[in-house]
């Protein structure tokens, strides 16, 4: 079952992936890589990491790429403009990408881990416990040994906010604005006007 | 279970923590018209929290797991920071209110820059360190492009934002080096490592974590910013970059070396060396063409930054003693020095050339004359307190046996000497220019009092050194 759905995701995530690079319309574009990252979040459930399944659904689809979608559809960008030449830069691009491939196949081929590395990781001080779920442990982490760097953390994002506000909030004059106080406080009197038009005469 | 972290040692800043966030929140809900009131809370809330940092003595105490530390040092450190954010705010109200910046969130982001400050100074950890750099910088960059609509402030701002991200880079990468050949990132738990000699990669990612601080600090070869920064920015804001965050920043400069990397003091210390003597001689020299007076005090921060590391670079007790000594005679002498430029205003309008101040002493004798005391006391002459400072760094770099940087330091301080004299004999022998208006009376007594404590502080000098000793003392 675990691998039919390994499949599953692991198909759709490679076929969007490819999709966000391949299609025309940038805005398709960015709802495929929105469909990536939610097929990237079920292989992190399979592996059992729910946690980061959660955070990448919630930062990368629920923030990240719904700004790229605004960014996309608010910018005047001329894509077509941007794609073109791309036949041209095509056997140039193959080659790096051989020799990025062969790079990587070069460091993998020769991988070796450190047996006093193995011996740490394999036998360290810290089991791990089975009774309680990752995202249970790093948030019993997070909020009792780093709690200072957690609140000193939350902080450091609330400066950049009022930073944010300040450095481009402005005021501008001359900008009709909606009052729901004084729509709803409107009555009969002060909204409509009766006039009396003379028969056959015209407005 | 964890046990509930220890939360003792950091009841100062805690309380500073809440207090900015009832102001933020106060701000928040009545806007800029409770400007006012926030900017009396501020300087009361700091107030209040400089009487809790002096209240707890200097006792040792380790909190959140080790992350943070409160010492001798780190409460006379925060002591000199919280003053210079104390006078620095009250420098700037009036200032920016005439120059039509007032906003409330100023006074927020110098509140939570301090904090940010207070915790470099109590760091005892590399996370620790990097968060609160960054939120002492983060709010700092903001404030440098507070008057959003001038071309210069936020050309400053953005100048020092991207510098500052490059070097915080710089610092963040020399601390994951350091990290990951030494397993751990708390102070002690490196120097344990360290101990039984540094891998290389220790060592490289020191050089990098050394460069993130000496941008912090201005000191030569990261120092390009500081000029056209202090320029840029608002007087009482360049006031305030050229006080409290280069306190912090030397305190956290120390702290990292002195109690993380004392096994291998001679590889930082050709570094504090190098810096050291590359600020002195290019403040001396830069400073020299200067014809905007916050340009010139740039330089000059950045000329007094290397002489301040001639203290560290010798690696003792006494010559830490010597930096503190050092960084709060120059905290209040560029205080002085700030608030008088403050004061430079002709038919209310801010002028900086230093032209302006020709025959000062005629126009403004009681100005003139604490300008020169600060000038005087730049250049090192006694019985002002600039001599105690200088006396006491190159002292402790003779007793460490680095000949060599005590003689350059006395030789680029009297080419340094030059600039400042002039700016004596502009106000003394020069013809005189229309006279300044009159001043804020808040600016009025910052200037008062740093004068008095420049000039007069000959007489009682014992009481600072000591501090500065025991400060020291509880270091090694």
């Amino acid at each position: 079952m675990a691998a039919l759905f390994f499949y599953l995701f692991s198909a759709v995530l490679i076929a969007s992936a490819f999709m966000v690079v391949a299609s025309r319309n940038p805005v398709h574009s960015v709802l495929y890589l929105i469909l990536a990252f939610v097929n990237a979040a079920g292989l992190f459930v399979l592996l059992g990491a729910e946690f980061l399944a959660m955070i990448l659904v919630v930062v990368y689809v629920g923030a990240v790429a719904v700004l790229f979608l605004f960014v996309t559809m608010m910018l005047d960008v001329d894509f077509a403009e941007l794609r073109q030449g791309f036949q041209q830069y095509l056997p140039f691009g193959a080659l790096i990408a051989l020799v990025f491939a062969a790079e990587l196949i070069v460091v993998v081929g020769a991988w070796a881990i450190d047996p006093s590395v193995l011996k740490v990781v394999q036998g360290g001080s810290t089991a791990i416990p089975s009774d309680v779920s990752n995202t249970q442990a790093i948030g019993r982490l997070l909020y009792t040994k780093y709690i200072y760097f957690f609140q000193a953390a939350g902080l450091v994002l609330l400066v950049a906010m009022i930073g944010a506000i300040v450095l481009t909030l402005r005021e501008r004059s001359g900008v009709k604005r909606q009052n729901v106080a004084q729509q709803v406080a409107r009555t009969k009197a002060t909204a409509m006007e009766v006039k009396k038009a003379p028969f056959r005469a015209g407005v | 279970m964890l046990p509930f972290p220890v939360l003792a040692p950091a009841l100062p800043e805690i309380i500073l923590v809440v207090g900015a966030l009832c102001l933020v929140l106060l701000g928040a809900i009545q806007g800029d018209g409770a400007r006012r009131a926030i900017q009396t809370l501020s300087v009361g809330l700091l107030i209040v929290v400089l009487g809790l940092v002096h209240l707890s003595g200097g006792k040792q105490g380790v909190g959140f797991e080790g992350a943070f530390i409160a010492d001798g040092f780190a409460q006379l450190m925060k002591v000199f920071t919280l003053i210079a954010s104390i006078a620095t705010l009250l420098m700037s109200f009036q200032w920016l209110e005439r120059e039509r910046v007032e906003r409330y969130e100023y006074s927020l982001l110098v509140l939570l820059a301090t904090l940010g400050m207070m915790m470099m100074i109590s760091a005892n950890d590399l996370i620790a360190l990097y968060i609160g750099l960054e939120l002492q910088s983060l709010a700092l960059y903001v404030v440098a492009a507070i008057h959003r609509d001038n071309s210069k402030a936020t050309e400053a701002g953005l100048k020092y934002f991207v510098l500052g991200a490059l070097s915080s880079g710089m610092l963040l990468y020399g601390a994951s080096l350091i990290y990951g050949f030494a397993g751990t990132t708390s102070f002690s738990g490196i120097a344990a490592v360290v101990k039984g000699g540094a891998p290389l990669g220790v060592v490289i990612g020191l050089v990098f974590l050394l460069a993130g601080m000496a941008f912090k600090i201005s000191a030569v070869p990261f120092h390009m910013w500081t000029p056209d920064v202090y320029e840029g920015a608002p007087t009482p804001v360049a006031a305030f970059f050229s006080a409290g965050p280069k306190m912090a920043a030397m305190a956290m400069f120390v702290r990292v070396v002195i109690t993380a990397f004392p096994a291998i003091a001679p590889q930082w210390q050709q570094i504090v060396i190098f810096i050291s003597i590359a600020s002195m001689a290019l403040g001396a020299f830069a400073a020299i063409g200067q014809t905007n007076i916050k340009r010139l005090l740039a330089y000059s921060s950045i000329a007094n930054m290397g002489y301040a590391l001639v203290g560290l670079a010798a690696g003792t007790p006494e010559g830490v003693q010597g930096v503190i000594t050092y960084m709060a005679i120059y905290l209040v002498t560029t205080l002085g020095s700030f608030g008088c430029v403050l004061l430079m205003r002709r038919d209310g309008q801010a002028v900086e050339t230093i032209g302006d101040l020709a025959g000062l002493s005629r126009t403004r004798p009681w100005l003139a004359f604490s300008l020169a005391a600060m000038m005087f006391s730049l250049a090192g002459i006694p019985p002002l307190a600039g001599f105690w400072a200088k006396f006491y760094v190159f002292g402790a770099a003779i007793n460490a046996k680095l000949f060599a940087l005590a003689i350059i330091g006395v030789v680029t301080s009297v080419v340094g000497a030059y600039y400042y004299l002039r700016i004596v004999k502009l106000m003394y022998f020069d013809e005189p220019k229309p006279a300044f208006d009159r001043g804020d009376a808040s600016v009025n007594g910052v200037v008062i009092v740093c004068t008095i404590f420049v000039a007069l502080l000959s007489i009682a000098p014992a009481a600072l050194f000591n501090a500065a000793a025991a400060a020291a003392r509880s270091l090694f």
